[in-house]
């Protein structure tokens, strides 16, 4: 826990000095002519606060004596959370070559089935009507194009029957 | 009940009946396969997407198109993150652009990889134009008033306008340059907010489109002072224009669309037979008369050139403008 | 009185049967739009308003009021059931309406936020009757001063938020703040902060993005890891006598909702503010002057009662500047002006004089969608806590998809997908660091007024610190949010020296 609790800390200093570099890009400082903070001002004085804070708990973590049993993350339960992240990232990329239609019933039949373990008939079924009623939804009634990347020419015929 | 607005409807009825007739859809030999996506290079509320909205509007209720067009707003960094979006949709038949003056502006302040010569031009519907506006409960009168009162305050003088490099801000410069004053000039997020900070008397004064003050200035709350205009607005008929004054200031907001680089010729006879039928319709002339809009239309290498002038006359702008403020 | 005569024409109007019948289908199909995560009233209006040209332009009020009116019902819907803000305005309901959905008390939190938006929707249509005129000069008076003002007083109202760690809040806040400066600074008119040159943060980033990454995929990533097979929420039942319960447990709640109108109705009014600080500051002063602030948070119903009030009541407010001042509050306002400059109406001061048939007939609407609105969705509650018994693996698996079609959708960009993948992962593992999330997602979203407030007026005052304090509203504004800045800090300091005596008295405590 206290590790994790460094290493969160550590990683938020590391994203906060990122932060400075790319604010001080534009000038910080207080510019009387032109009348008070620059561009880059509010960006880069907060992100130094944020440093500073994340600091702070780095200094008293590693100060404290108080010896945590707990572990930050369950070994078992972790696993699965790592999967979904996997599932997630696969499924947006996937998302950009194939399109919506293609990424997110693959992620239901994956979820469903060999996730969340439930029955064929309960997967078809969601991976079936999500789509549909996501073109429905999404394309008909609010005109709002999905990303459809390989896909798009079998939308055409679509296209031209519900527009 | 009746709505005054009942006589608009019937009005536009009219007015789609007789486009039902003269739309020449069979003479096309390329029809859009799928909606097609009107980028708009400025964020939603603002005048450039309300505008781009009305065109929306008119096309389907017109029925000008086979396919739904369907506005995105893509306002980022200035309309950066548009010409970006615009220049990777190179060859794509479904895009068009909806554009303002920072589709010039904005390639010249930040290298963005841009070069706006390569875009397919499609149409300019009107040029929008811009007066000078201050609050009615001032003293100020005439162009010279105003001039002494800016020069009087020295340098305090509080100018509202939209965002730094945009259109208010160089029409400002320009004032400045002419009459050798120098200003304070206050950024706010879109033309309406300016004018009702004016209003307010949070600032001294503004350079709004007409469209934006125009509802205050019939309620007595603005006053126009100059138009940066050759000639004099309809819907401002006693206010002078710049050059009756002597001053040589002339300054406009072009409200034009593009397409992607290597649009298919067919595709961009399509867009621009759509938007002459649009420049024709009964809604778009009344609008444009009401807001003082110049209908000005120009299409293909006319308009190519147009943008390459302009492009040029900003950069000059901006080189003097950035040696006033640096 | 001509003012009554108007609005009972009004009335006559929208109360006719193939009026009704719009209502009832506007409030329906905003109620489902509104619950989508990402959707809200903006896209409700966006695909209606082509369709107003063609109808009869009574009908199209009124079928534009009734899908506003439905989707901001409907935010609530997913903010309490699924923990995700379906807009910006809802963000303070799922502060308390999340954990009373957890503790199987959904329909309550429904009923709740039903009622409590009807109250706030309708005192402020009375208040809009009666005091337009005047009201209007009220949000011309707010100059950059004032606004920048306001938000520091929506800021302190949240100061102390659920006793956390104070360097951990101060840390979620400047996140909050800087990720609220990426793109373009106003000011300059220079881009910022775009990472690794993606042309996408050139908008910034959007709060919704953030919501929806770290409410929607850091809570489900969460909840996987707590409970892999354990139901998420307890399961919800509602039957007609709990339904009769939770209106009369609203019945006791009047001062709550009376006050949440008030702050709804005038911060939603001034043009830069809106139905969001409106929600935030309702929130966080019922939690103020509750006299149990530390069960907020925790599924105090109050919690979902006072934000639900003001930003159903703003939502009328910000339709004061739009028609009086031709000044759009919100994207959705912005819209409706658009509509309005097609039907030939100039919006603006003159407005009220000139016509009056159509600000009073859209007043009428107005109310009559409120009415309808109330009614639809409490039919329609026990649908939506049925949805919350699904197993826990298919619920997961309907939000997930949810969580990236409605990310995607209002600004069509995979950049704001994988930004909600990122804040997804990202929030899911500072929550489990104990780092708070509600200070991130305010600073998110007040941040840019505050930043641009504050510029525009060091700019105006020639870099004068002291204009802040020199304008009388803004320095009432300034003051009051000291007051609650030290609030926090006395109560605090109270309750340690009585915890210390208590403690003194108990050793074995």
């Amino acid at each position: 826990m206290a590790k994790a609790d460094r290493l969160i800390a550590m990683a938020l200093m590391a994203i906060s000095v990122y932060f400075m570099i790319h604010a001080s890009a534009l000038p910080i400082g207080w510019n009387g002519m032109t009348g008070g903070p620059g561009g880059g001002a509010f960006p880069f004085w907060l992100s130094l606060i944020m440093f500073v804070s994340a600091g702070g708990i780095l200094v008293r973590s590693l100060r404290s004596n108080v010896k945590y049993s707990e572990t930050f993350f369950d070994t078992d339960t972790f696993k699965s959370v790592v999967f979904v992240v996997i599932a997630l990232l696969v499924t947006v990329w996937l998302i950009t070559w194939a399109g919506a239609y293609v990424a997110l019933p693959l992620f239901l039949i994956w979820y469903l089935r060999f996730f969340g373990k439930h029955g064929w008939t309960l997967t078809v079924i969601l991976t079936v009507c999500t789509p549909i009623f996501l073109f429905f939804f999404f394309e008909v009634t609010l005109k709002i194009l999905l990303p459809k990347g390989l896909t798009e020419p079998f939308f055409v015929p679509l296209y031209a029957m519900f527009f | 009940m009746t709505y005054t607005f009942m006589r608009h409807f019937s009005l536009a009825a009219a007015a789609s009946a007789a486009f039902a007739l003269a739309t020449p859809a069979a003479a096309q030999d390329w029809e859009p396969q799928k909606p097609v996506e009107m980028v708009i290079m400025a964020g939603q509320g603002g005048g450039a997407d309300r505008l781009a909205r009305l065109f929306q509007s008119i096309i389907q209720k017109e029925n000008l198109s086979n396919m739904p067009i369907l506005p995105v707003n893509k306002g980022g960094g200035s309309g950066a993150e548009a010409l970006r979006y615009l220049m990777d949709k190179e060859g794509d038949n479904h895009v068009i652009m909806a554009t303002l003056n920072s589709y010039y502006t904005t390639p010249l302040r930040t290298d963005i990889g841009v070069d706006i010569e390569e875009f397919t031009p499609i149409a300019r519907m009107a040029l929008d134009t811009f007066v000078l506006w201050v609050n009615a409960d001032s003293d100020i009168e005439t162009l010279d008033d105003y001039v002494a009162a800016v020069k009087e305050s020295g340098g305090t003088w509080k100018m509202g306008g939209t965002g730094t490099g945009q259109e208010d801000s160089l029409v400002t410069a320009m004032l400045e340059e002419e009459f050798d004053v120098s200003v304070t000039y206050v950024p706010f997020s879109g033309g309406g907010d300016v004018a009702k900070n004016l209003v307010g008397g949070h600032i001294d004064s503004s350079v709004n489109n007409p469209s934006e003050a125009l509802g205050f200035y019939q309620a007595g709350n603005l006053r126009p002072i100059a138009a940066f205009t050759p000639d004099r607005i309809e819907a401002l008929p006693d206010t002078p224009t710049m050059g009756e004054l002597g001053h040589d200031l002339v300054y406009w907001m072009q409200r034009s669309f593009v397409a992607p680089k290597d649009m298919a010729p067919e595709a961009v006879a399509y867009y621009t037979a759509m938007f002459e039928q649009l420049n024709a319709s009964e809604e778009w002339q009344t609008y444009t008369q009401e807001k003082a809009l110049m209908a000005e239309f120009l299409t293909g290498e006319d308009l190519q050139a147009y943008f390459v002038e302009e492009r040029g006359k900003h950069a000059e702008l901006l080189n003097t403008m950035g040696e006033a403020t640096n | 009185m001509e003012l009554l005569g108007h609005l009972a024409d009004g009335f006559a109007t929208s109360l006719s049967v193939t009026n009704l019948m719009i209502v009832l289908i506007g409030v329906t199909a905003g109620l489902f739009i509104g619950a989508m995560p990402g959707l809200g009233s903006v896209n409700g209006v966006a695909i209606v308003l082509p369709i107003t040209f063609i109808v009869p332009p009574s009908s199209a009020i009124i079928l534009l009021a009734a899908i506003y009116y439905g989707a901001m019902y409907g935010g609530a819907i997913s903010s309490i059931l699924l923990g995700i803000p379906g807009a910006s305005t809802a963000v303070a309901t799922t502060f308390d309406g999340r954990p009373m959905a957890q503790q199987g008390k959904a329909g309550l939190a429904l009923i709740a936020a039903a009622v409590a938006s009807f109250v706030g929707g309708t005192i402020s249509v009375v208040l809009f009757t009666l005091f337009a005129a005047p009201l209007a000069d009220v949000a011309l008076a707010f100059g950059p001063p004032e606004e920048f003002a306001l938000v520091l007083l929506a800021f302190t109202t949240f100061v102390g938020l659920g006793g956390d760690d104070v360097l951990k809040t101060i840390i979620m806040i400047c996140l909050g703040l800087v990720l609220s400066t990426v793109g373009l600074d106003l000011i300059s008119g220079q881009p910022r902060l775009i990472f690794f040159d993606q042309p996408g943060f050139y908008s910034g980033v959007s709060f919704l993005v953030l919501a929806i990454g770290v409410y929607g995929i850091g809570e489900i990533l969460h909840t996987i890891e707590t409970s892999k097979s354990a139901p998420a929420v307890t399961p919800a039942k509602l039957t007609f006598k709990e339904l009769w319960l939770g209106l009369k447990e609203m019945n006791k709640l009047w001062r709550t909702m009376t006050f949440g109108s008030l702050i709804g109705f005038f911060v939603g009014m001034l043009p830069a503010a809106g139905a969001t600080p409106a929600a935030l500051m309702a929130y966080g002063l019922s939690k103020l002057m509750s006299k149990k602030p530390d069960s907020f948070g925790k599924g105090n119903i109050e919690g979902v009662v006072a934000p639900e009030t003001a930003n159903n009541a703003a939502s009328t407010g910000s339709l004061l500047p739009m028609l009086t001042l031709g000044i759009p509050g919100s994207p959705t306002t912005a819209l409706l002006l658009g509509g309005m400059v097609m039907w030939g109406l100039v919006p603006g001061p003159l407005l009220f004089i000139e016509q009056p048939d159509f600000v009073w007939g859209l007043i009428s609407s107005l109310y009559t969608a409120n009415f309808a609105a109330v009614i639809v969705n409490i039919a329609l509650i026990p649908v939506f806590v049925w949805a919350l018994r699904m197993p826990f693996t298919v619920l997961c698996a309907m939000v997930i998809v949810l969580c990236i079609v409605g990310g995607y959708a209002p600004n069509q960009k995979m950049h704001d997908v994988w930004l909600i993948v990122g804040f997804g992962v990202g929030g899911y593992v500072l929550r489990k660091a104990d780092y708070p999330m509600a200070p991130l997602v305010l600073a998110l979203v007040l941040g840019p007024l505050m930043e641009k407030s504050f510029r525009q007026t060091l700019i105006a005052e020639q870099g004068n610190v002291m204009a802040f304090v020199e304008r009388p509203l803004s320095a009432t504004f300034i003051a009051i949010s000291a007051v609650f800045f030290l609030l926090p800090l006395l109560k605090h300091l109270h309750r340690f020296s009585r915890r210390k005596t208590a403690a003194n008295e108990s050793p074995a405590d």
